[in-house]
């Protein structure tokens, strides 16, 4: 076998896959994004914080300690069904900033104008993004704007920069998974993902589905309050969906997690779509979201504390971390097999059968 | 919804699985011939309940996995040409040409566009006169109704910039040539739902006695697939052959005569190379000569491009169920989910790339970092410990008729 394996090696007749650009999968939160990361960016900067890998970093800063996340927002249409990229902007910054276990209280924004771009649409923007700011009690500090020639945006892309106060004895962290381990999410999944699609030119059906797009500050602090360090580890679901979020942090903390199918929230019209488009609704983004991973014990007291919670209602327990087979999923189906939810190369690609 | 949700109810799958394994008097070797319901054996783990009573050989029934490299390389030729949409569906975006995969040939500025029907192409065909719009038709006899339908639909509204590049096949004579290889292993063939509510089981039935198979058309849910096995485990015990319909909510024995119609006005049947198989006669659906204004292959003169299959990829053997992914030399080193050398390892439902997840859950290290070399080695000891010795291997002949 190994002389053959040799043989083969050398006489491989195919080219090396290309590597010499950026593809759209760099930017699906898939292995092809983390690849990106590994390979391009971490090289060039040192520093021990960066390498954590979370949703922001929490920083030293003379006596206080302090959380900063940033996130750019590229999405298109600019306007869908339940939000639009102001209250994205604001919300998922605000987010990423709560899931390290801070409570935001500023935020910086830079905005990418496009030539052409209807002020209508801008002062929608700007008013929905107030709106949410508001509404996750955090102010806006500082800004930026910049206008680029007509074709060279998608409208307008927006950076939002989150700084928030650390709460003491709360320290959620992507690595701190233990076996053991209840993994909780919040409400139904892969709403947001669904609107967006159904929302793009190319569709001919109409989904009733509407973003979830929510400031989580809320829950966290029900969680806080009802099981503190018992929470281990917090996620908002984005990008990449519950199946990339449980990946990350089950390599992150080397622990396994099995998920059990059937209790899985996924309301009836995203599942639809998604049998219909040929998707996978694990790997669909979420914006109103989170997973807590918390102690096994203190499960069903987190349990309660999220469903007296508006966004918290339908909260349930899909899984339980376990030491077996450490960095990955695995879904116990009806049919009583199991299957590994990986991640994804790149974007999810419909099927055609 | 809820109509799916009753072919997927856990405590009949649960059922039925113990009354497969209780019928199953020795190991018992079926094909399934579709990708759709790889899908769902995979998904469901299926394939994993029955081990030891009933093992699965994934068929060449995935679209994407079969079509051509040489079809992929005209497609990325198309790609570059400034004049062309090319339109397509998702899948197709990731498999590996020689000159890397649709994908990439957007990111050097290819106008690659992912529909979710032929008809989608046609309407953007419409809405863009200026631009030459190719879909890119591959598929069984589920895909190829539609894709008539936009031909002709073509042709009846004058679109003179929208055409196809057919990669059409067809599953019966891909069935012959598995029944008849020598060593062959299959027992009783689950025939695809979705290709028979097209075209009906007629072209099964002399197979099924030439070779004396059971055939089952089975459809995709997980009750329908356990059904399907359970129906083909029943004939093999019994020593039956012949075709037998599960999917009797979809299936007639004649099809639908309006799709098999509107194919038969549009395609004709030519030679057709398989991925990794190669050429099998009649396999495939070419456009009808006088469609030629429709047909990119002789609109933007492609037949100069040809292309050989890679040698170290075994897909076709795969395919055909004679070689298991794990003892392919390339597999999990060459070849890996994130860099593919063929289709199978495309699709997280092709067979190597299920072969290559099996083997990452049972490694110890398995994800953590070093995907790649992990996997290949602990795919490697999955494909070994999973191996039957020749002599539990029964052959047709062993079987009582």
């Amino acid at each position: 076998m190994t002389s053959k394996s040799l043989d083969f090696a050398l006489g491989c007749p195919m080219p090396l896959p290309e590597r010499d650009r950026i593809q759209l999968g760099h930017g699906s939160g898939g292995r092809m994004s983390a690849n990106l990361l590994k390979e391009r960016f971490l090289p060039a900067f040192p520093g021990e914080v960066l390498r954590q890998l979370g949703d922001g970093a929490s920083l030293i800063l003379g006596t206080r300690e302090i959380v900063v996340s940033t996130d750019s927002f590229v999405v298109t249409p600019l306007e869908f069904p339940g939000g639009d990229i102001g209250d994205l902007a604001v919300n998922g910054t605000v987010n990423d900033v709560a899931m390290m276990g801070a409570v935001p209280r500023y935020l910086c924004a830079g905005f990418i104008l496009e030539e052409g771009l209807p002020f209508e649409v801008l002062d929608r923007v700007v008013a929905s993004m107030s709106a949410a700011a508001a509404a996750a009690g955090v102010v806006l500090v500082a800004g930026d704007t910049k206008v680029v020639e007509r074709g060279k945006a998608d409208g307008m892309f927006i950076n939002t920069t989150g700084i928030g106060e650390l709460q003491e004895g709360f320290r959620p962290a992507p690595h701190l998974a233990r076996p053991g381990d209840a993994v909780l999410v919040s409400g139904p999944l892969g709403c947001h993902g669904m609107a967006v699609m159904g929302a793009r030119d190319g569709l001919d059906f109409r989904l009733e589905i509407e973003s979830d797009t929510a400031p989580l500050l809320s829950l966290v602090a029900a969680l806080r309050e009802a099981v503190g360090e018992g929470v281990h580890v917090l996620r908002d679901p984005t990008r990449g969906g519950l199946a990339s979020a449980l990946n990350e942090i089950a390599q992150a903390s080397g622990v396994g997690v099995v998920l059990e199918d059937g209790v899985i929230p996924i309301p009836g019209a995203v599942a639809a779509a998604c049998e219909v488009l040929g998707l996978d609704p694990l790997y669909v983004a979420n914006e109103g979201v989170l997973v807590a991973i918390v102690d096994g014990e203190m499960a069903s007291g987190a349990l309660e504390a999220m469903r007296r919670d508006p966004l918290g209602r339908e909260a349930v327990r899909v899984g339980t971390v376990t030491a077996d087979h450490p960095g990955l999923v695995v879904l116990r189906t009806g049919v009583g097999g199991t299957r590994i939810v990986d991640l994804l190369p790149g974007d999810q690609l419909p099927r055609i059968c | 919804m809820k109509h799916l949700t009753e072919y997927r109810d856990s405590a009949l799958s649960r059922a039925l699985v113990r009354r497969i394994r209780d019928r199953v008097t020795r190991l018992r070797v079926l094909m399934e011939i579709c990708g759709g319901q790889t899908h769902t054996l995979i998904r469901q783990g299926i394939d994993e309940v029955l081990a030891g009573s009933v093992e699965m050989i994934h068929g060449p029934g995935c679209p994407v996995c079969v079509t051509p490299l040489e079809q992929i390389d005209r497609a990325l030729h198309l790609a570059a040409d400034p004049r062309v949409i090319l339109a397509s569906f998702g899948d197709m975006l990731r498999v590996p040409g020689t000159g890397g995969d649709l994908l990439q040939s957007r990111a050097r500025g290819g106008d690659v566009r992912v529909v979710y029907s032929p008809l989608d192409a046609l309407a953007l065909a419409r809405r863009t006169p200026d631009r030459e719009v190719v879909f890119f038709a591959v598929g069984f006899e589920t895909t190829a109704p539609a894709n008539a339908m936009a031909v002709w639909r073509a042709r009846e509204l004058g679109v003179p910039n929208f055409s196809l590049l057919v990669s059409q096949v067809t599953v019966p004579p891909a069935l012959r040539l598995i029944l008849e290889a020598p060593g062959n292993r299959v027992e009783a063939i689950l025939a695809a739902g979705h290709v028979c509510a097209v075209m009906g089981w007629e072209e099964y039935e002399p197979l099924a006695e030439e070779f004396r198979v059971p055939m089952v058309v089975t459809g995709f849910e997980p009750l329908d697939l356990l059904e399907g096995i359970f129906m083909a485990v029943e004939a093999l015990e019994g020593g039956r052959w012949g075709v037998e319909n599960q999917y009797v909510r979809s299936v007639r024995r004649e099809g639908t005569p309006v799709a098999r119609d509107l194919m038969e006005r549009v395609f004709q049947r030519v030679d057709r190379a398989w991925r990794g198989i190669g050429t099998i006669p009649g396999s495939g659906l070419g456009l009808r000569p006088e469609l030629a204004a429709f047909d990119a292959e002789v609109k933007f003169g492609l037949a100069g491009i040809v292309a050989s299959e890679p040698a170290e990829c075994r897909a076709g053997e795969v395919l055909r169920g004679r070689l298991k992914p794990p003892q392919c030399p390339a597999f999990g080193s060459s070849c890996t989910p994130d860099h593919p050398l063929g289709a199978p390892m495309v699709s997280s439902e092709g067979a190597c790339a299920a072969y290559f997840n099996a083997g990452r859950r049972k490694g110890e290290d398995g994800a953590a970092g070093a995907v790649g070399e992990a996997g290949g080695e602990h795919g490697l000891q999955t494909g070994a410990s999973d191996l039957k010795g020749p002599g539990t291997r029964p052959g047709r002949k062993e079987r009582a008729p």
